[in-house]
């Protein structure tokens, strides 16, 4: 049992970790891997080129490699989550209206010309309103059941879409770049990585013991509760970390599609559907896939830096498609 | 002792004015047939009775304690149900699912042991799907499926079984095969409570029946003073033909 959690996790650490060296490796000065860990390390620290390279491993590459790390392990586990609550293989962590509130927040920040920490706070704001809006909404009379949450989060993202369109029209054109490329995800945003990291680590630490009931849970409320699990407390307990993960990812780096739909199933389609597996899985395995796309991102068309978006996309949607047709 | 026991019930049917209240004790070794038209409440009453709705009044006892009052970690270790009709999410295997039978045992940060896999493993065999341990649950038959979620219950080795159709899908020979495996667990001390439709089945492997009217009436008792041919017709609203083979009367229906 243990070997069967075990392997399948330090194969992915390890591409974790090959990922992050080569983000911070890559760019306009290559920086070696011995390099790298002289850095890391904190020793040899002599020289013009050592102290060049300390600046932009320490600074610049390993900041945002850890960020986009964070949220892509974040976007990853939020959308393993919302597959579980609502027992639907097409849940994702924005199809709740998460990520269409966040940009609201955002959008309405830059267009008011603030910049920096207003963008990211009105962003996470954006979220949870989004987050309690949906919620209360299906609540509404009597209880929520999935199928209504799910309806409710898709008719809210839709009128979000409409709200985004408005403010992108009425935007004076200096303006605009900066909006899109916010829209389909951009980690230059990104300042330090280590509250979305901690986030990421402390949710897989909580959500391990969980991971079983999880389980139960994933075969209908009736038969979870029939064996044992509260289910409403846990229901509560994975929305609720579900919003928070993807509020702190896109307050991070923007709304950054496709991870949360993709990477979940995936792992599933490879390892199966034993969450204790799938939500670390996921934390490593989104990150890594982030990691690579963000450093193609801001390499491909360098000194020019494209949407983080845009690549997740392009790598993400015909791997999935090889796995789904390999798949019995 | 009684393991389940119904103080003053009345099950919460949507649209149903009042009904009979359920005064029923349940002891060990018993097995109870609840039998009754298309919506008289069967299944409302089973998922009352293992706490999953909340009844209109009156309350359900478990061990002698107000089954409301439990967690339902403890209430998942003594009570087992056997739902009507599952629906598969995620793709799981057969041993997987049996496995979930031992979820209410587990703490949080346990694995399952090897004792838990021989008992799913066990459970498999005694339900005869064994042989299909890898295989997706999403592709067995309806019966084989039927079988996998007995496996479960049997698994979770509760007290009390409450099994909803347990019959539905099977083949005469599994029929028969479950309702020995029920009348097993009864001797071994478990109580079972089971919704039929099968009048046969209730006449020969029940020793306890409870007959529930689609107006909320409901009477209860000694299967053989239950088991009258003119009190059938009347809860089915269908003429019967009784004869008697193997020493247990069958019934039929018949025209008119």
């Amino acid at each position: 049992m243990l070997a069967r959690l075990g392997l399948p996790l330090s194969l992915l650490l390890l591409a974790a970790l090959a990922s992050l060296i080569i983000a911070i490796g890559v760019g306009s000065a290559q920086i070696s891997p011995a390099q790298i860990w002289q850095v890391v390390m904190g020793n040899n620290m002599q020289g013009e080129g050592d102290a060049l390279a300390h600046t932009m491993v320490i600074d610049l590459r390993l900041p945002r490699a850890l960020s986009a790390f964070a949220v892509g392990g974040l976007l990853a586990v939020a959308g393993a989550l919302m597959q579980v609550l609502l027992r639907n293989p097409l849940a994702d962590p924005y199809v709740l209206g998460l990520s269409g509130g966040a940009s609201i927040g955002a959008l309405a920040a830059m267009l008011g010309g603030l910049g920096g920490l207003v963008i990211s706070g009105s962003a996470f704001g954006g979220a949870l309103l989004s987050t309690f809006l949906v919620f209360g909404l299906a609540h509404g009379s009597g209880g929520w059941t999935p199928s209504r949450l799910l309806l409710t989060g898709v008719v809210v993202a839709a009128g979000w879409g409409a709200v985004i369109t408005l403010i992108l029209a009425l935007s004076p054109a200096e303006r605009l770049p900066g909006m899109l490329y916010w829209l389909m995800g951009d980690l230059s945003y990104a300042r330090t990585p280590w509250p979305p990291l901690l986030l990421l680590l402390a949710t897989c630490v909580v959500l391990i013991p969980l991971g079983r009931s999880l389980n139960v849970l994933a075969r209908g409320p009736q038969q979870a509760a029939a064996l044992g699990v509260a289910v409403r407390p846990l229901e509560w307990c994975i929305y609720i970390a579900a919003s928070l993960l993807t509020a702190a990812a896109v307050t991070t780096a923007g709304s950054i599609g496709f991870v949360g739909l993709v990477v979940p199933h995936m792992l599933r389609l490879l390892l199966g559907n034993d969450q204790r597996l799938i939500l670390p899985a996921c934390a490593l395995a989104g990150g890594t896939l982030l990691v690579l796309a963000d450093t193609l991102a801001r390499t491909m068309i360098a000194p020019e830096q494209l949407p983080v978006g845009v690549i997740t996309a392009l790598l993400g949607v015909p791997t999935f498609l090889f796995l789904l047709y390999r798949s019995r | 002792m009684s393991v389940l026991a119904t103080r003053d019930l009345i099950i919460d049917v949507p649209g149903r004015e009042g009904g009979t209240p359920l005064n029923i004790t349940i002891e060990p070794g018993q097995v109870w047939g609840v039998l009754g038209p298309n919506g008289a409440g069967k299944t409302t009453l089973l998922h009352t009775l293992a706490g999953l709705q909340a009844p209109r009044s009156g309350s359900v006892q478990l061990n002698d304690s107000a089954l409301g009052q439990l967690r339902r970690r403890h209430v998942a270790q003594r009570l087992g149900l056997v739902f009507q009709d599952r629906q598969d999410g995620f793709p799981a295997t057969v041993l997987e699912t049996a496995l979930i039978g031992r979820h209410p045992y587990l703490s949080p940060w346990q694995m399952e042991g090897a004792e838990d896999y021989a008992r799913a493993e066990a459970a498999l065999e005694d339900l005869d799907v064994a042989h299909l341990r890898d295989r997706l649950v999403s592709t067995l038959s309806g019966g084989e499926r039927q079988r996998v979620a007995i496996a479960t219950v049997l698994t979770q080795a509760p007290n009390v079984w409450l099994a909803d159709e347990p019959t539905n899908h099977l083949d005469l020979h599994h029929q028969s095969a479950v309702m020995a495996l029920m009348a097993k667990q009864a001797k071994q001390g478990q109580a079972v409570i089971m919704c039929l439709h099968d009048l046969n089945l209730a006449a020969r492997w029940c020793d306890h029946v409870l007959l529930l009217y689609p107006n909320g009436e409901a009477c209860w008792g000694s299967r053989d003073n239950m088991l009258m041919p003119s009190a059938l017709e009347d809860l089915y609203r269908q003429k019967l033909a009784v004869v008697e083979v193997d020493g247990a009367p069958v019934f039929v229906p018949i025209k008119g």
